[in-house]
């Protein structure tokens, strides 16, 4: 009875309805966007949901996260989530992780579940979502909000474009502001929300157009939609599978924006003189060994800072160019190559 | 040509404005954004990408549409 609105939909009926019981939903960040989006999919009878959220529940909090009520105070987001969902709908499961998404633990979680949700409020762990996404091979229906306008996408989907595709890189610190710095309508993530529930539920029914290789944006005052087309950019993607190997390692840190200097392969070959400096961990293959490369791993870098006193500019490389550009912003005048190993790996077949 | 140019988020607050319409003689979106960096030229600190006729477009691709929309990435969630 509880799902009789959705069985007597001739495009859900009783076998809809069964995949949705079926379905694994993860959501990530409790807060403006995952509240919406966890009420609708509990309520739709999504039959296992996850919750990963570290935050608690704070008053300013309460103008928007309808979830929550001043008896949810102080308590962590998964939980008191997890406590409401269960009243509202006791047949499905509801798991809640109390923690923060690492890179550590975002890929054991994701495998548990067949949807991600994004409903995070930082460039960091947005693209830490996006990436474990891609590695795990998940739908990701994305969203972003600020004051009065809102971004919806549904990424990975169909070998369509990611997070990526769209914004290559996270932007410079501090120059796009989220909600707590500068405001945000209460309802506007109720409604961007919304139509992340909408998608994920799509995608589950296999029912109407999906928002793959398209994003959806909306502004709450003029109710104006602009539907924008989106390519899918293979090398974004291919340097996201290749830092799988060495995922765990990665930090926030990686996810940021570093100001260094990046040079390619080919803009290198036209110098005449530099060092090259393999930053990877001493058991990451491919291994290379060769009299024109000096193996230092990222981490101890500081404490062999001395060895790098060689006149010629000194270029750093690991394997999906993220540690490289790290060691790059320890070393004044260094670089950091846009290509991994494998390619330092042909290049060195065919130099003398 | 006569470019009309919505600015989303907080790009419109840079620029003062959510939509103008533009005079524009280059060829490229890399042209066309050298030249709202010399109207706006704050923009030129933040991140976005350009879609031309609700397409997303690299910078080597030639302006041939009317509508341009500068998108930044939204933080906030």
């Amino acid at each position: 009875m509880r799902y009789n609105r959705h069985i007597i939909l001739s495009e859900i009926g009783k076998n809809g309805q069964d995949k949705l019981a079926k379905a694994k939903v993860l959501v990530i960040g409790a807060g403006g966007l995952g509240c919406p989006v966890l009420q609708y999919l509990t309520a739709a009878g999504v039959g296992t949901i996850g919750i990963v959220d570290f935050d608690i529940v704070s008053e300013s909090n309460l103008q928007r996260q309808v979830l929550y009520g001043t008896s949810s105070l102080g308590k962590n987001k998964a939980e008191a989530a997890k406590t409401r969902l269960e009243d509202l709908n006791h047949q499905i499961s509801i798991i809640a992780y109390p923690e923060k998404l690492t890179h550590k633990n975002a890929i054991s979680i994701f495998q548990k579940y067949d949807i991600i949700v994004d409903g995070t409020d930082n460039f960091a762990t947005r693209y830490l979502v996006n990436d474990t996404s891609i590695i795990t091979k998940k739908p990701l229906v994305y969203a972003g909000i600020y004051k009065f306008e809102g971004q919806v996408s549904v990424f990975n989907f169909k070998k369509g474009p990611s997070y990526r595709c769209l914004f290559p890189n996270p932007p410079k610190k501090g120059t796009i502001p989220n909600c707590s710095e500068v405001g945000v309508l209460g309802v506007l993530p109720g409604i961007i929300g919304t139509l992340q529930a909408n998608e994920v539920l799509k995608i589950i029914l296999e029912i109407g157009n999906i928002l793959n290789r398209k994003v959806l944006y909306y502004n709450a005052l003029n109710n104006k939609t602009n539907i924008l087309k989106i390519h899918r950019s293979e090398n974004e993607i291919q340097k996201v599978l290749k830092s799988e190997a060495i995922f765990e390692t990665l930090d926030e840190e990686d996810n940021c924006d570093i100001s260094v200097q990046e040079i390619s392969l080919k803009e290198l070959m036209k110098k005449q003189n530099f060092q090259l400096i393999d930053v990877r961990e001493k058991n990451e293959n491919p291994k290379i060994e060769s009299n024109k490369i000096i193996h230092i791993p990222l981490n101890e870098l500081e404490k062999n800072i001395d060895k790098l006193t060689s006149e010629e500019p000194l270029v750093f490389f690991c394997q999906a160019g993220i540690k490289s550009k790290r060691a790059a912003s320890k070393v004044i005048n260094s670089y950091s190559l846009q290509e991994g190993a494998s390619e330092i790996i042909e290049y060195l077949k065919t130099s003398p | 040509m006569e470019l009309s140019i919505k600015y989303f988020g907080l790009l419109a607050e840079i620029t003062n404005c959510s939509e103008e319409n533009l005079s524009f003689s280059g060829k490229t979106v890399s042209d066309l954004k050298e030249h709202l960096f010399q109207k706006h030229p704050t923009l030129k600190l933040n991140d976005f990408q350009i879609a031309q006729d609700n397409e997303l477009v690299e910078n080597e691709t030639e302006i041939i549409g009317i509508e341009i929309a500068l998108l930044p990435p939204f933080a906030g969630g």
